[in-house]
């Protein structure tokens, strides 16, 4: 009888628990829910959901609309065809609440004795908090000619340009011919730019900007926008598309100053190269299968010409990449992704040595590592989006046989629902709940980056845990 | 310890339920009408959400081309509860093919609102067809028209491309269409389709793709099917085949920007006869 009525009285809590959940839905619902540009939709007239999946991740015909210069082939491309008083812009911040928890981090055992002996100490912080801003200008100067315009800001209005390029669409008359120049997002496997989880451990796909611990490559990752000229192609579908650009090696920083740093660059160039092919399906739902694969080639300066002691331009420029492949899948209800990343840094950059330094110490060696995610997601309504996604990394070969051979090795989880109340062609809301967890050997994860943590670089077995909850209110108008 | 994993086994299947319970709303029941389109077929439940996704926002919920974009629409969405379709293979009066709908949604309606859906899959296209079907009756009490015959194209000529001449001043298409093809006619500005909202006759000289497709058979169904909804009627009482041929071969001359046999044969005769030749419209 006693356990009946446990059993009972667990029922009743979860139903309680649900009921709860439904009616917070509906009070947040009741009022509507990432990069999706509104411009575009009250431009042709389409709801969000016509080109996302929910913004700012494109669906294919999304990136179609995308491949040709953001058009639509309809006649009514150039901005002489609407109301003068249309203008291109869009607005995009995010109120939200969210925690931030990590063990093993080393702090003062007297606080605000910076002298007093160090602790391993779990640490949590949690409050209300903004995005940075994004204030987006983008669209069509004439037809066949593309531009966007990013200002983005951090939380607290310190701008810079996220991107800015004028493209030159369907040249000679064919959609296999397009070139863009500026700053611009690479066409990666799966866009960065366009994911939609915002949370501190799950907002980034963290293959595109490890650097494992030591490591000195200056360089941001392939997840950063960077300055150059694109020449991309693609299918009446994008079923088949190509993109190859070559970039200024300074990871996106106008200036000539590498990205991240103060030092000076300006003497050679990276590549980039992706293709990738897609098929319909008869099954799973009539969707459609793509493949590709990419290759970053990069160079980072190791030393400087000086004058008078201060640096003029990055020389001792050392190589670098990243390449691999990704599939993905898109049927009705479900979207399936998955990417894989084997990098490479030389030997004076892992180390942080100049490369007219002679021979490299003892132990010294190019850093090697691989990594990929797998990503899922479930349509519920053209609302509703659910997400998991695993992402790992493991070190193939340290920068120096000194570190363990497991150090800076990860796994990260995310989970997150976003869910949009109202869904047309003028503006977006979307509320997001999302959990992530990273867990690394040795460091601390935060934003793709390995920071030191309390852990020794020669322990085996110290798995330091990150973890994110964030809940938010995503809009752009 | 039973206890214990029997009350977890509950535990579970009241999340199960409760998971159930949320994702219900986003089920469908939509009831299937046969819909086959490019060898595949359709799916209504399927084609529900799809239909929600993309195209909810301007043909509406209950498909009547009221969606929230409509009031900025021009020209405005089809009312698919009417089932009257303009781009047919089939005659006047009559249902459209699954194959017609499909084409138009996999092709879009150039200078208009309604985008090329090529993007999606096969397959997801048909299951919207087949959703959208389900918005009239007269899809259940009807079946599509026999698609009308189109025999080959003859030669083009300048006798061909003269005779249409004619067709199109005798027919007094020009009234609309204007004499040179440039949609301005003393008729256009009167016009309106059959919700009574103004519509435009085709610019033929600005135009380069027709609304129905690209080939000179897409212009030539047009003749023959008429445009249901529109003024613009089916000849198919009226003209024979060979002088619908004629036709679509004058009208290709009015197209400067798209090359074309007719095109290049006019501009010669032109000015080898150019005091021959009369004005469209001249003592009309």
């Amino acid at each position: 009888m006693a356990s009946i009525s446990f059993e009972t009285r667990t029922i009743k809590v979860l139903s309680g628990a649900g009921v709860l959940l439904f009616l917070l839905a509906i009070f947040f619902v009741s009022p509507k829910p990432a990069r999706g540009i509104p411009a575009f939709a009250r431009k042709y007239g389409l709801p969000c959901s016509a080109c996302h999946i929910t913004w700012p991740e494109l669906n294919n015909f999304g990136q179609v609309f995308r491949d040709n210069g953001y058009q639509m082939m309809n006649e009514r491309d150039s901005p002489i065809t609407r109301d003068a008083s249309y203008f291109p812009i869009t607005v995009r911040i995010t109120p939200q609440w969210h925690m931030e928890r990590a063990n093993e981090q080393l702090v003062d055992s007297v606080p605000g004795d910076g002298t007093s002996a160090p602790l391993n100490q779990s640490v949590t912080t949690s409050g209300f908090d903004l995005s940075g801003m994004d204030l987006w200008f983008a669209g069509t100067l004439f037809k066949n000619v593309t531009f966007s315009v990013l200002p983005s800001s951090d939380e607290n209005a310190s701008f810079h340009f996220e991107n800015a390029f004028v493209r030159f669409d369907n040249l000679a008359g064919s959609r296999w011919l397009n070139v863009k120049v500026g700053k611009f997002e690479l066409d990666e496997p799966v866009s960065e730019k366009r994911l939609w989880t915002l949370s501190g451990n799950g907002g980034f796909y963290y293959i595109y900007h490890f650097l494992p611990y030591g490591d000195a490559n200056p360089f941001g990752g392939m997840g950063d926008n960077q300055l150059g000229v694109e020449i991309a192609g693609h299918s009446v579908n994008s079923y088949t598309r190509y993109a190859f650009s070559v970039l200024s090696s300074d990871d996106g920083q106008p200036g000539f100053i590498y990205g991240g740093t103060s030092n000076p660059t300006g003497r050679t160039y990276d590549y980039y190269g992706h293709f990738e092919q897609g098929w319909n399906t008869s099954g799973l739902g009539g969707g459609f299968l793509k493949v590709g694969g990419y290759v970053y080639y990069g160079f980072a300066p190791t030393y400087y010409q000086t004058s008078g002691g201060a640096s003029l331009y990055g020389i001792g420029n050392e190589p670098f990449y990243r390449a691999g492949a990704e599939i993905k899948y898109y049927a009705n209800k479900w979207v399936f992704k998955g990417v894989y990343m084997h990098a490479y840094d030389n030997a004076y950059l892992a180390n942080g040595i100049p490369s007219n330094s002679g021979p490299l110490p003892a132990g010294a060696q190019a850093v090697v590592w691989n990594g990929g995610f797998a990503e899922g997601q479930y349509i519920v309504s053209p609302q509703w989006v659910i997400l998991f996604r695993y992402e790992g990394i493991r070190m193939a070969q340290q920068a120096n046989t000194a570190i363990n051979s497991n150090q800076s090795n990860m796994d990260a989880f995310t989970i997150a629902s976003r869910w949009n109340p109202f869904m047309f062609s003028r503006a977006g809301l979307a509320i997001q709940q999302e959990y992530s967890v990273v867990r690394s050997n040795g460091v601390t994860s935060l934003g793709g980056v390995l920071t030191p943590s309390a852990c020794p670089a020669t322990s085996n077995s110290c798995n330091v845990l990150s973890q994110s909850l964030f809940f938010g209110f995503d809009f752009d108008f | 310890m039973t206890r214990y994993i029997r009350t977890a086994k509950n535990g579970v299947w009241a999340v199960l339920l409760l998971i159930a319970g949320l994702a219900l709303p986003a089920a469908t029941f939509a009831q299937d009408l046969a819909t086959h389109a490019d060898g595949l077929t359709g799916n209504a439940a399927e084609g529900k959400l799809l239909y929600r996704r993309f195209c909810v926002g301007c043909h509406g919920i209950e498909g009547n081309g009221e969606g929230d974009n409509a009031q900025w629409i021009d020209p405005k969405p089809r009312d698919f509860t009417e089932a009257t379709f303009r781009w047919r293979s089939t005659p006047t009066g009559t249902l459209p093919t699954d194959q017609d709908l499909y084409d138009t949604i996999t092709r879009g309606v150039v200078d208009t609102f309604m985008p090329s859906w090529e993007p999606l899959p096969p397959q997801w296209r048909v299951d919207v067809l087949a959703y959208i079907k389900t918005f009239s009756p007269k899809w259940k009490t009807e079946k599509p028209g026999t698609p009308i015959t189109i025999p080959p194209e003859p030669p083009t000529t300048i006798e061909s491309v003269l005779r249409g001449r004619e067709l199109f001043n005798n027919m007094q298409c020009w009234k609309c269409h204007g004499p040179e093809g440039r949609g301005d006619g003393p008729s256009a500005p009167t016009l309106t389709d059959d919700k009574g909202n103004p519509i435009k006759p085709y610019d033929f000289h600005d135009g380069t793709r027709f609304r129905c497709g690209t080939t000179n058979e897409d212009l030539y169904k047009i003749f023959m099917t008429g445009l249901d909804g529109t003024p613009m009627p089916s000849f198919a009482d009226i003209l024979k085949p060979n002088d619908a041929w004629d036709l679509v071969h004058f009208l290709r001359t009015l197209q400067p920007l798209v090359k074309s046999k007719s095109r290049d044969l006019w501009v010669e005769y032109a000015k080898t006869h150019a005091s021959e030749i009369k004005p469209i419209g001249a003592g009309q």
